[in-house]
């Protein structure tokens, strides 16, 4: 199954991106997309700790369990107001 | 209009309070989040703020439903928050709430602000003379 992930600030700055597909094995979690993600990119290293995922525009745990085209935002800490 | 709205343009103190126009109302409070132009001390150029717009404004969305479960009182709740390269002095949020008479508007506002901290998804960045920096209160995975 294929996703869309998104960043935002300092991963985004530090990957140069804010948007990737991923190809992942059905049955894969949240937890497994972290994992995918520092491996292919190790500049995330330092940021994945603190991320939150959103699936779909919602906030979700880390073994939520993914579908194919979900969009997954990686979110750092926010800071808005 | 939107009540909840993530904008690049500048905004409106009036034009927010404005979308509360009701007869049955008859108190607004607002919170108005302006650019210092320092922090700790240190000289604020400008900030950047970022946000995932239709997150945001989902998330902004929630905090008016949670406000209006927990205070009966508040009519309708609105936020605005201004995303791009901001000056200081520039408005980047504006929270404004409605009710028929005052109690309990200013425990609600304070409400918003700080749950607007905590889970919206924005993200400031502060630019200084010899540097930059992405902020948050929040420095911790959610939920």
């Amino acid at each position: 199954m294929e996703i869309k992930v998104k960043f935002f600030a300092a991963p985004k700055e530090a990957l140069g991106t804010g948007k990737i597909k991923l190809e992942l094995p059905p049955g894969s979690t949240v937890e497994d997309m972290i994992d995918l993600l520092k491996e292919r990119h190790p500049v995330l290293e330092a940021y994945v700790r603190f991320i939150s995922v959103a699936v779909n525009r919602a906030y979700v745990g880390m073994q939520t369990e993914l579908h194919d085209g979900d969009e997954v935002a990686c979110l750092p800490p926010v800071g808005g107001g | 209009m939107k009540l909840f709205e993530i904008t690049t343009g500048d905004i409106s103190v009036d034009k927010v309070v404005a979308r509360l126009n009701d007869p049955a109302i008859g108190a607004v409070v607002t919170f108005v989040g302006v650019v210092r132009g320092e922090t700790d001390g240190r000289e604020v150029r400008c900030l950047e703020y970022e946000a995932y717009p239709e997150m945001a404004e989902e998330t902004l969305r929630q905090i008016g439903e949670e406000i209006r479960a927990r205070w009966e009182t508040i009519r309708e709740v609105t936020i605005v928050h201004r995303v791009g390269r901001l000056e200081i002095g520039e408005t980047a949020v504006v929270i404004a709430l409605s009710a028929a008479h005052r109690p309990e508007m200013f425990d609600a506002l304070h409400y918003a602000i700080d749950r607007l901290k905590e889970i919206v998804p924005i993200w400031k960045k502060e630019v200084w003379a010899d540097g930059e920096e992405w902020m948050s209160e929040h420095p911790h995975r959610l939920p």
